[in-house]
Formats: structure tokens, sequence, C-alpha cells
């Protein structure tokens, strides 16, 4: 069976959501969102404390709360909602495989919106060592367990990373009545230790140990101790615990976006847009974690705003291809990743007028410079710090002086 | 308490094969397995190769029953839905010492009664494995070896056993040995078990169980192998299994596609004395990115899914240990070290040769049809792609583990099946959930509930 619909938007989280909210209402057709769960929200359906909605919806609100909300937006701007559907794969262009308790069919579209979030990487893929007891989770299991799910966690978690998801995770594990005796950090200024560091350890009674790094996980069973190793002086330690979280260490969920044979980045590992986040593919654009893994999901619903101005376009019967050329945007180390990827003739500005970068170094007061073909064609200072573990922004004006036939733009922390 | 024909020790793939065999005759049979599932040990954590036996040592008892054992699992396979994909491998040559020993090794495949292996030149090594890294010299094809999946082939033994009216007593750990006249007590950790014959076939376990019946004939060594799992987007990488050339340091590492999907690198070989060491250690895990890398630098750029290890039941022999002691109505399945998945059936029928003259093995009239297992293998329909199957069944169409695309109706069979899991780890090798890359991100909550038969 084969079912045809104008737009279809593949993920319901913030970014998917809020592209669906937007286009509904100005699409003379359907508009299909596509989630897998069986509610749409993504990630912020179980990531149960403060910290939504600021710069989308003007509000500090919870996870769940903020999930409800963008559902009822999307619903009330015409959109269609399908939830415990999943798109397994590509059967054209344009045209996906779904499979849901309603059947296996195919839903072709004019245009397709890939929105399909970012996950952390699980323990095996950090090869950390030993053996393989219950009691291992990532920040999403862990939040899937506990508020989800309502289940006990241990008494006493270690948790791997100190970026701002890893807060989230002492705060879960507070309220499942999990005391949280180490954060490890391979960073020596650990990532959000600036802002969370002090009150974190006030309020949890939190260590976080800069530079060290999990090697081992021991316990049959259940886990029953960790092996900590400091980076620079090789001393190890066995740290007591039954509960370890892997947090942060993003990956986004790509499989779609390569199994379509989209061009990918190989930075962030999400597919290359341009700045107004269309792929390589025509018809073919991107939203969300799935291209910066991770911005904040305030930053990720934007993004499916931004969106929409292409997609209609593209449905307005724009040009079939995208122009070719452009300039291309690269990071450079320590710099990891920059997102959008590419700035073409006559396009638009990035969502909200900014590129989005991440270090894997701390600076107080980052400057940061764009150089092409060996000329600096834009510097930047920002006022506030660089840290790993989140992405920091630059305005696109930094850029905007490129030479459109030129080589790649190189950014770099000066 | 009742006494068994006979009762077989280790639930693993040997012991399950041979209590499926007697199984089918008159006699009654017990199967005592000391974990809380079939297929925990050995049998659960291997490369999953179903091999011709070309490199095994000639005239051996492991080469000819390797070889017999191919044909056995490969039609049974294809009765019960038993995944396999006949991909074939390539040896290959990195040296001019390994490019001079590929003629040697094509001999002794003849000899072992494999005659298909060809000389290949560079060339056509990246022909056909394009993404190999620089340096290859040439290679040896061996186009019988196959992959298929070693957790259904326990369970698909286990559930036949079981339908031709085995008794499955898990949680039964062999103690103590009581032998008398007519039959031996097995003191297990859940009881007393009385048989008439009884099989030892508990794998890294045996020596010790062999010392209860009075033996003092050989040590089990643990070798310990690691593997890595790469993720199912690098699954192009490797269109075959990609062996070394064997050294006397073993087999070496291998790069082999997985019956789910995945790219495999290993494993390393490292003897222990744990028998129960089956983590994985820092320097395996280096050794074998080291490896990967060099043999296949791509891989590298893809993510890893999974790590784990297995333990070879080595006995410093080069070949099985099975030995009949008609006196004590017992028998020995030892040593079967790195080739036991594909030569599982064919020991069952090896063992059924030896007790021939003591007991009667006629086969029973009217047996069970081999059961139809569900489908794990990535390169066949799965519920989730069936239209038909989800129409009859929505569960089927209701995806709990998006990454391995594991249906909530699979789930249910499973929990439902003749032998069903113990924990997470077995609804695992029964339906591939949770062993995605996400590792339970999104899905180990709920799986846990549906387990668990928590109200959804
Ligand atoms: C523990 C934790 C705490 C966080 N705390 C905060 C916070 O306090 N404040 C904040 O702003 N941000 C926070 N974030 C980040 C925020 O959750 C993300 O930025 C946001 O969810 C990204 O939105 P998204 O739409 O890009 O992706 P997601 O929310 O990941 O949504 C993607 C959706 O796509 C669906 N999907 C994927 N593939 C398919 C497919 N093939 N078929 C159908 N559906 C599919 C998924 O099921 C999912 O629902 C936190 C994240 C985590 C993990
Ligand atoms: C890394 C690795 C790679 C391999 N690759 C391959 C391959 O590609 N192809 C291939 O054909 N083979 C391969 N093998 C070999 C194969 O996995 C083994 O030969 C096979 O699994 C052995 O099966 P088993 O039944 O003898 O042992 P097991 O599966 O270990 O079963 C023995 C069982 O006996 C039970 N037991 C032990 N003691 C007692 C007791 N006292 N009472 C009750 N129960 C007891 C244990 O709990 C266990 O379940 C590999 C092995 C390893 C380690």
């Amino acid at each position: 069976m084969t079912e045809r619909v104008r737009v279809a938007v593949i993920g319901g989280g913030p970014a998917g959501l809020t592209a669906a909210a937007a286009l509904a209402p100005a699409v003379d057709g359907d508009v299909l969102v596509l989630e897998r769960e069986r509610e749409t929200g993504g990630i912020p359906r179980h990531s149960d404390h403060p910290g939504y909605g600021l710069r989308d919806l003007r509000r500090f609100m919870s996870g769940p709360a903020y999930a409800r909300t963008l559902t009822g937006s999307a619903l009330r701007a015409g959109a269609r909602l399908e939830t415990e559907a999943m798109v397994t794969g590509w059967a054209g262009e344009r045209t996906l495989e779904v499979t849901s308790p309603r059947g296996r069919r195919l839903v072709e579209a004019d245009a397709v919106v890939l929105a399909t979030g970012a996950r952390e990487r699980p323990r095996p893929a950090r090869f950390i060592a030993g053996d393989r007891p219950d009691g291992v989770y990532t920040t999403g299991q862990l939040q899937n367990l506990v508020h989800l799910h309502h289940r006990p966690v241990g008494r006493r978690a270690v948790i791997v990373g100190a970026e701002l998801v890893s807060w989230s995770a002492v705060l879960t594990l507070h309220e499942a009545g999990c005391r949280t005796v180490l954060m490890t950090s391979q960073y020596a200024r650990p990532e959000a230790y600036a802002a969370f560091g002090v009150p974190g350890r006030l309020a949890f009674g939190v260590l976080v140990r800069p530079r060290t790094r999990v090697v081992a996980i021991n316990g049959r069973g259940r886990v029953a101790s960790v092996d900590i190793e400091h980076l620079d002086t090789g001393r190890r330690r066995r740290v007591p615990c039954d509960t370890v979280i892997t947090t942060g260490d993003w990956i986004p969920d790509h499989e779609l976006a390569r199994t379509g044979g989209l061009e990918m980045d190989a930075a962030t590992l999400g597919p290359r847009v341009d700045t107004a986040l269309a792929t390589s593919l025509p018809g073919v654009f991107a939203a969300g974690n799935l291209l910066h893994p991770v911005d904040t999901a305030d930053v990720a619903a934007l993004d499916g705003r931004h969106v929409a101005a292409a997609v209609l376009a593209h449905l307005a019967g724009g040009p079939a291809a995208a122009p070719p050329g452009g300039v291309s945007l690269t990071a450079d180390a320590p710099l990891r990743w920059v997102a959008p990827q590419l700035v073409r003739p006559g396009g638009p500005p990035p969502s909200r007028g900014k590129l989005l970068l991440w270090t894997d170094e701390f600076r107080t007061l980052p400057r940061v410079a764009a150089v092409q073909d060996g000329r600096v064609v834009g510097r930047t200072r920002l006022p506030w710090p660089a840290a790993p573990g989140r992405v920091f922004r630059v305005p696109f004006s930094l850029v905007a002086s490129a030479d459109p036939a030129g080589g790649p733009v190189h950014l770099t922390l000066e | 308490m009742s006494t068994y024909d006979v009762a077989v020790i280790g639930g693993g793939i040997v012991g399950a094969a041979v209590a499926r065999l007697l199984g089918g005759t008159s006699l009654s049979v017990a199967l005592l397995e000391a974990r809380d599932d079939v297929g925990d040990g050995t049998s659960k954590a291997n490369t999953a190769i179903l091999h011709t036996g070309f490199d095994a040592k000639p005239g051996t008892l492991e080469s000819r029953l390797v070889a017999r054992g191919y044909d056995l699992l490969g039609r049974y396979a294809e009765a019960t839905g038993i995944p396999v994909e006949r991909t074939g491998a390539l040896l290959v040559a990195w040296t001019r010492e390994q490019l001079d020993a590929l003629p040697g090794l094509r001999d002794k495949a003849g000899r072992n009664g494999y005659t298909a292996c060809e000389i290949v030149d560079a060339a056509e090594v990246y022909r056909r494995v394009p993404d190999l890294g620089p340096g290859a010299l040439g290679g040896l094809t061996v186009p019988g070896e196959s992959i298929i999946c070693t957790w259904t082939t326990n369970l698909a033994l286990a559930t036949d056993a079981v339908n031709r009216g085995v008794r499955l007593l898990r949680g039964h750990r062999v103690t103590e040995v009581r032998t008398g006249p007519d039959a031996t007590r097995l003191v297990t950790t859940a009881g007393e078990v009385s048989a008439r014959w009884v099989v030892n076939a508990a794998g890294l376990g045996a020596d010790a169980l062999d010392a209860l019946f009075g033996h003092d004939r050989f040590t089990v060594t643990p070798r310990r192998g690691e593997l890595l799992v790469f993720d199912k987007l690098a699954r192009p990488l490797a269109p075959c299994i990609v062996l070394p050339v064997p050294s006397s340091a073993g087999k070496g590492v291998l790069i082999s596609p997985t019956i789910y999907g995945n790219v495999m690198v290993g494993p390393t070989a490292e003897d222990l004395t744990d028998r129960s060491a089956t983590g994985t250690s820092e320097a395996g895990l280096e050794f074998l990115r080291e490896k990967g890398a060099t043999l296949m630098p791509r891989l590298m750029k893809e993510e890893v899914t999974a790590t784990y290890a297995g333990l070879r039941a080595s006995i410093g022999h080069d070949d099985y240990l099975v030995e009949l002691a008609a006196d004590q109505r017992y028998l020995l399945i030892g040593g079967i070290r790195s080739t036991g998945l594909t030569a599982g059936m064919a020991i069952a029928e090896h063992v059924g040769e030896l007790l021939a003259g003591h007991l009667d093995l006629t086969p029973r009239a009217a047996l069970p049809e081999p059961p139809r297992m569900p489908n794990l293998g990535e390169a066949f329909p799965r519920p989730y792609q069936d239209a038909a199957a989800i129409a009859a069944d929505p569960e089927y169409g209701r995806i709990v583990c998006f990454c391995e695309r594991v249906t909530k109706g699979e789930i249910r069979d499973a929990l439902a099946s003749v032998v069903p899991p113990a924990g997470l780890d077995g609804l695992r090798r029964r339906t591939r959930a949770m062993n995605g890359r996400c590792q339970g991100f999104y899905c180990g909550a709920r799986v846990r509930d549906i387990f668990e038969g928590a109200a959804e």
C-alpha cells in the first residue's frame, strides 16, 4: 500500500513537531509526522526536570510539559501525528517504508524532513572493559526507567562525563534515591563544571574528577565497582558503586540519512546541510540534533521553524535542485564540528543567525576566526566561555564576507 | 525419585544436540544445565561461523566431525529456520611467508576432504573485499565457510529435545556424583537426579565433572576470545569472512559479517585460569582496535555496538576427547574448543554410535517435526517487514526495539515459547531486543517492563 502526502516529517521530537506546526497551516495537503514511540515529544518526554522552552516558547518548563505543549501546537496547526510508526528505510527518493501496528506501508512525500535526533554513546562504543553486569545505563535509559517506567535504580552511582546532560542524570538519580558518588571527566575544566560544580557539590555532594576516565566495570550480576584512571599520572583507583551512567558523547541517529544516500558531514556525523537546512538530496531536509549533537531542545525546535521556509519553497516548485556551488565551512581542532556546513549563494542566514560550534578545549573568552584560502574573512570574540560538552554559537556574520567562489572556510579558535 | 535412562549434563550446543538425538529414541532423557538458561556458556559467545573444517588437523576426530557437522547443521538449519548466510571466506596473506603457506593450506583442506579452495592474487582479493587495508599479497578462497546464528542453533536443538520428551532441568548444577550398580545419583544445586547413563557435555566444567567420576585425564584451560561488533552501517565493508593465515599462535583475528547484519573483529586468544572470566580486558580491546585498523582502516570510522568475550575449553591436546567408560555407564565429551557450534550435531551422532552397543537407540516412530524457529537473520524477512503477518496480528507491527526492529509480537512469542527466557539476556538471544546500537537508550526500560509482565 502506498500513501501520498505533501510533507513527511520523520521523528516527533521538538524539531519534528515544530517543523510540522510551522508547515501544516501553510501546506495544501497532509503534513504527516511519523514517530516510532508511543507518544510524540522526543527526549523531553522522559527528561522530567525544568530547563525546556526558553528560546522557542519564551517559557521555562519541564521536559514532559514541553513535549505536551509542542504536541498540542502541532495538532492545532493541523499536522497529522502518527505514533508507533517507524520509518525503517527508503523505497525511493522520497518514499519511506513505514511499519506500525496498522500495517506495513509506503509513504510517498513531496518533501521529507529528517528530525531523528541524537543519542548518547553506550558503554561498548566507549571501549570500557570489564564484566557486563546489570546497572550500566545511558542517561536516556536511566530517565526512561525512572520517569516513564517508575523503576528503582541503585544506591551509589558513578557518572561518566560531566556535561550538561550529566547533571540531568544527577537530578534523576537523586529523585530515584540513588546518590552520585563521583563524576569523571576527561577534561581539565569539566564541561559544565563552572555552572554546576559548586551548587552540585553543595546540593548533592557530588565530586567531579577532572582528567579521569573509567577504564573498567567490575561485578557479576550487578555492578560492584569501577576502576578509574587519572589521564596524566596513570594512577588508578577502584570506586565501589552499583550503578554506572554513561552520559553525553553524542551521536546523531543517522541511519536513515545514511541509507538514504545523503551526503554526510564527517565531523557531526549527521547529514551535511546548507543554511536553509536542505540536504544533498532535492526535497529532503533535516532539523534538530541530527544535525548538531547536541544542542538544547529549544534550538532543535527553532531549526524546525527555520526549515519550514525551504520546504515551502521546494513545494512551491522552486528549483528542482539547489544551485550548485557554495562555500563549505569546516571546523579546525580543537573545534570538533560546525553546523550548518554549506553557505549557498543567495541562501538565507542560518537558524537564529548563528553558526553552531563544538569545542574539545576550554576557553574562557574564546576568539574565533574564519579563514578562507589563507585569508582571515572574519573574527569574533565571545563574552562567555567555550566549553567542551556543550554547543557554543557564533554570529553568521563571521563568514558573511567569504568569497562565494573561494575555497572552504576554516573556523579556528585563536 | 524416578531414574532416567540417560542424563546429559550441559545445555550448550553439544549437550542439547546429544539430548535431542537421545530424545528421538524410546529412552527417558534429562538435560541438566547449571545456569538458568540453555546456551548461556561458550555457545552464546563465539564467532558463529559454520566451518567447513578446511583447516582442521587431518585425520583427527575433530576434522571428521566438523565436516560432518557442517552438513548436518546446514540441513537442520533449513528445516528449522536457523538463519545461515553462505558468504564464503577469504584467507588473506599479508607477508611473503604467509603467501608461501597458501598452497600447503589448500592441500591440507584437500586432506580434510574439502576441495573447493582456490588461490587468488592480490587484485582478486581487493575485488572481493575492496575495503581491506593496503598490503595484501594474495589469498585462498573457502567458498563454503558460512555464518550462522549460534543462539538459535542452541535453542532449536533444546526446543526439539523438549518437544521429543526430554526433561529440561535448568538451574541444576551437578556438584556430586554417586555411582551405584544400576544408576548414578547426581547431586545438584536443585536436588538429586538419578540416571542409568550419564553424558558429560559440561564444556568448561567437563574436567571438574570428570573428576567427580574419579578420572584425572585432562585439564580445561579457558582460552579467552574477545570480540568487537561494529554497527550495521558497516556491513557493506565485509562482504565475506576475512580470515588470517593461521600460525602457531592460533587461528588469529578475523573480520566477519554477522548473521544480524553487523561486522565483527576478533577473537583474541589468551589463556586464563578463571573459568568465569567472560569480561573484556583493556588490552584485548586495544589489540583488536589496532588489528582492525590495519586490516580494514575504514571499519574504524564506524561505531562499535558491542564488545564481548567467550572462553574456549582448551585442553592442551589437538583433538576432541570423546571417551566411553562403559563400566561406569558414563561418556565424556571434552575439549570441544573452537569448532563445537559446527560439530555439535555430528558429535551427538558420534556419541550415538558409541552408546549403540549398550542402549537401544532405535528412533521412535512418529517423532514431532523439528521446531520452526523465529528468524533473527538480517538477510531474511523479519516480522516488521511482513505486511501479511502484521495484518493478521498487529503486534508484529509494534516495534519495541528500534535499532534491531524487534516487535512486541516477537517478544510475546519468545516469552511463551517451549524454552522461555529466564532473564533479559535470554530474551536478547531469542529476539535480538536491546542488542542494537543504542544498547537500551530507547527501549531498555520498556523491554524490561514487558519481560516482567508489567501492565503497559
Ligand atoms: C538526559 C537529557 C537531558 C536534557 N536536558 C535538557 C534540558 O534541560 N533543556 C534542553 O533544552 N534540552 C535538554 N536536552 C536536550 C534535548 O532533549 C534535545 O535537544 C532535544 O530533544 C532534541 O530534539 P530533536 O527533535 O532533535 O530530537 P529528539 O528529541 O531525539 O527526537 C527525535 C525523535 O525522532 C524519533 N525517531 C527517530 N528515528 C525515527 C524513525 N526512523 N522513525 C520514526 N521516528 C523516529 C525518535 O523516537 C524521537 O522521538 C536533554 C537531553 C537529554 C538526553
Ligand atoms: C571466541 C570463540 C570463537 C568461536 N568460534 C566458533 C566458530 O566460529 N564456529 C564454531 O563452530 N565454533 C566456535 N567456537 C567454539 C564453540 O563456541 C564451542 O565449541 C561450543 O559452543 C561448545 O559447546 P558446548 O556445549 O561444549 O559448551 P558450552 O556452550 O559451554 O556448554 C556447556 C554447558 O555446561 C554447563 N555446565 C558446566 N558444568 C556443569 C555442571 N557441573 N552441571 C551442570 N551444567 C554444567 C555450563 O553452564 C554450560 O552451559 C568458538 C569459541 C570461542 C570461545
